[in-house]
């Protein structure tokens, strides 16, 4: 144990409200587990609503569903699983005290991040829109399939993958911010927890698409 | 114990209460120091001071509409301004007073106190917290100003997705508050998990901290399903997504389900810290040890954990299948129990205690008969048969107040009045306090009470006119004579503590003779509540020994391994 725990000699990195560096460690990564939970649970809304309406609607959402593009999807998903194998490397790195290799691999996570949102807004988004599926201005010609059903579905579509993307976009500024950190030596990220804390975020960010690859775009008979 | 831990004696030299000593009051005194500070107890005082303003509005709105139902064809309102006016208290009372009331001001202020903290986990956080409830407070009342809302507080859909009133902007100002109280709750969790003081065990942790440690779980847990809930209301709104429009194959029924699913849970958030609040006063102003500190500290997490599997009560006429009525029933009753735990505990506590009748303890009783009856009108509402007769009546308008004003408002009054001098060195009249705690009882009871009556009689909730029933109106003039008095309660204090702020007596560190960290450090305390991190070597109710000021002297013969369980 650090002297820092008896109040003598405190270490430069621990706050005020801490004892010692391992009791502010302990609390970031509980806190940012406390934080998910409330990540899963908010999304946890959106899939019971989705998995309401599919077990109602199931015929109607098969049809539906080929509209969407699986080789889009599975490249998607291919490039946010290397993303999080990226994000692993990159806390391993900092945990090993490597400032080049952390901020390679993290950069590696921007890249994956920026084609993921890429692919999902220009390929798939854009066609989505151009068509007519957005719910606002709804647009639907197949037939045997009642126009508000699929409404339904492409507003679940919409309303998911988009709030996954937000949480992208946000993933990629606070890595962002947290590569400039680190890029500038800052004194917060001295510690690998605020890398470990994001990488965190990270992951779940793409244990999300995770589930929602499978609901949309592999749905069975 | 090794020679590197601080001996007892030196770690809890609270300072004498000097004028000239430096607490977190005076510190510094720019605004700028305010509105940056980290400071728990300041960020508590900050909410002390926007949860009274929110909770006068409320009150204000309460008190109009109170005024219209004094006559069967209304008084002064259009039955639209009526509906938006309901709509306003329920909005402001529920979001804006009852959910942060406790936690945000006296869990923030006390818990790291309690725990032997320095201050919570996230600091700034906490501030982030309070600018969140700032600008939600902001967003909502510019939607009352623009025209306001007339869905009630429930949002029930497909009203409120289709109604031209301001529901989108209020919407969104509560999904912000959602993240406020969610700050909180995620600030409490990993406190009292990883900040305890060494020594402060589970076992010995204060029942008020239990009972927020419950609460928090309620919130990390329930209140990201209502913020995904109100954003597809929002979305509904906006964008037309169809998500609870029949019309576009959607559920409007789905929406009752996970709004309940939190705001069931939600009327947990609102109690349990009042809960706590009551075992630390009942214990206290009883001097004697919490009867069943285990069974009350466990109790508040089987309400937590239950109260998630219970809200399809609010749903039995809603056209869910009958079977699982059933089960939510069931559940419902079973949920009793545990409120019954804590009742009985803390009537036990009583018992032969050393019953001091200061103005917190009046609080503390009144809370006692009042969550009584709140919670037994409660079966009525749980039982299937009777439900279907009440759902929608006043019966159930006076059930949840006797829960929500008799139970958490009266706690929240109670907690004001304990820990005042605590937060700001000077006590207030204890005649005058004991007063309004009466005027409070006597006129909560006069308003809410008649309202059971004419409920069980069948006078619908919500209902603007009620001129094809004028055999209410007696009813009705009692509520509001009721309510005069309830203000009356409620004004005097505001009065009599701004007072005491300038002109109270001074106080000590301990001026209940009460034992618990917070009351060894100063009042008010310093800006890093201890001088030293203490050793906790007793539980928070250790009545059987001397006062604390006399059993922490390094010659006293009572030491903590000493105490009798």
């Amino acid at each position: 144990m650090s002297a820092a725990a008896h109040g003598h000699d405190r270490d430069e990195l621990v706050f005020h409200q801490f004892e010692d560096l391992p009791q502010q460690r302990e609390s970031y990564i509980v806190g940012m587990w406390a934080f998910l939970v409330t990540e899963v649970m908010f999304f946890g809304g959106l899939f019971l609503a989705y998995m309401l309406y599919r077990m109602k609607y199931q015929p109607y959402f098969f049809e539906i569903h080929k509209e969407l593009n699986i080789g889009l999807g599975g490249l998607n998903t291919v490039v946010l699983l290397f993303s999080s194998f990226a994000m692993a490397m990159a806390v391993y790195s900092h945990q090993m005290k490597r400032k080049g290799p952390t901020l390679g691999w993290l950069t590696v996570v921007q890249i994956c991040a920026a084609a993921f949102l890429f692919i999902k807004l220009v390929f798939e988004w854009s066609h989505k829109i151009h068509v007519g599926h957005v719910p606002w201005a709804f647009q639907w010609n197949e037939p045997g399939v009642p126009p508000e059903i699929a409404k339904l579905f492409f507003s679940m579509y919409f309303g998911m993958t988009g709030l996954h993307g937000v949480h992208v976009l946000i993933g990629m500024i606070i890595i962002g911010a947290l590569q400039y950190l680190i890029w500038k030596d800052a004194y917060s990220v001295k510690d690998y927890i605020p890398t470990e804390m994001i990488g965190l975020y990270w992951h779940f960010v793409d244990i999300v698409w995770i589930f929602l690859f499978p609901l949309f775009y592999l749905m069975p008979q | 114990m090794s020679a590197t831990v601080v001996t007892p004696g030196e770690a809890v030299q609270a300072p004498e209460p000097e004028s000239s000593s430096v607490n977190y009051l005076n510190v510094s005194h720019t605004l700028r120091s305010w509105l940056l500070t980290g400071d728990h107890k300041r960020i508590a005082v900050l909410y002390l001071i926007s949860v009274s303003f929110f909770f006068f509005l409320g009150s204000i709105a309460a008190s109009l509409v109170r005024i219209e139902l004094m006559s069967p064809n209304g008084l002064m309102m259009e039955s639209e301004t009526y509906n938006k006016m309901f709509s306003a208290h329920g909005i402001i009372m529920i979001f804006f007073f009852l959910i942060p009331s406790i936690p945000a001001i006296f869990g923030n202020f006390l818990i790291p106190i309690m725990i032997g903290a320095r201050d919570l986990a996230f600091p700034r956080l906490n501030l982030a917290s309070w600018y969140m409830y700032m600008v939600a407070g902001v967003l909502v009342l510019t939607s009352f100003l623009m025209g306001g809302v007339e869905s009630g507080w429930t949002f029930y859909t497909p009203y409120s997705s289709l109604t031209t009133s301001q529901v989108t902007l209020c919407l969104i100002g509560l999904f912000i508050m959602g993240f406020s109280s969610i700050a909180t709750g995620l600030n409490f969790i990993v406190t009292i998990h990883k900040m305890r003081a060494p020594g402060m065990t589970w076992d010995r942790l204060p029942l008020f901290v239990w009972a927020h440690y419950a609460t928090s779980i309620i919130i990390i847990l329930g209140t990201p399903v209502v913020a995904i809930t109100l954003l597809l209301v929002v979305m509904e709104r906006l964008f037309d997504i169809g998500v609870f429009n029949p019309a576009n194959g959607g559920d409007p029924v789905l929406f009752q389900h996970m709004f309940w699913f939190y705001s069931h849970p939600a009327v947990y958030i609102m109690v349990l810290p009042g809960m706590g609040v009551i075992s630390e006063v009942i214990s206290n102003f009883s001097q004697k040890r919490t009867f069943g500190y285990h069974m009350i500290a466990y109790s508040s997490l089987a309400i937590a954990l239950l109260g998630f599997l219970v809200w399809g009560h609010h749903m039995f006429v809603a056209g869910q299948s009958m079977y699982q009525g059933v089960v939510f029933s069931l559940l419902s009753f079973v949920l009793a129990v545990p409120s019954a735990i804590k009742v009985f505990n803390w009537t036990a506590t009583i018992y032969k205690g050393q019953v001091r009748l200061q103005t917190p303890m009046v609080y503390a009783l009144g809370f006692l008969g009042l969550f009584l009856i709140g919670g037994l009108t409660g079966l009525y509402l749980a039982c299937l048969a009777t439900d279907v007769h009440l759902t929608a009546t006043y019966f159930i308008v006076a059930h949840f107040h006797y829960v929500m004003v008799g139970g958490a408002m009266v706690a929240f009054l109670g907690a004001l009045h304990y820990w005042w001098p605590k937060m700001f060195g000077r006590m207030y009249p204890d005649s005058w306090g004991k007063m309004s705690a009466l005027l409070v009882f006597v006129g909560f009871n006069l308003t809410f009470f008649p309202q059971f009556v004419m409920g069980y009689m069948g006078m619908p909730r919500r209902y603007h006119y009620y001129y094809f029933a004028p055999e209410f109106q007696p009813y009705h003039i009692a509520s509001t004579l009721g309510s005069s008095v309830l203000a009356v309660g409620l004004i005097l204090p505001a009065l009599y503590l701004t007072w005491s702020l300038k002109y109270g007596k001074k106080v000590g560190p301990n001026p209940w003779n009460a034992r618990g960290l917070e009351w060894e450090t100063a009042s008010p305390p310093i800006p890093t509540n201890f001088e030293e991190i203490p050793i906790v070597e007793r539980e928070a109710y250790d009545f059987d020994h001397g006062p604390i000021d006399d059993t922490w002297d390094e010659e006293s013969p009572v030491r903590a391994h000493e105490v009798k369980r």
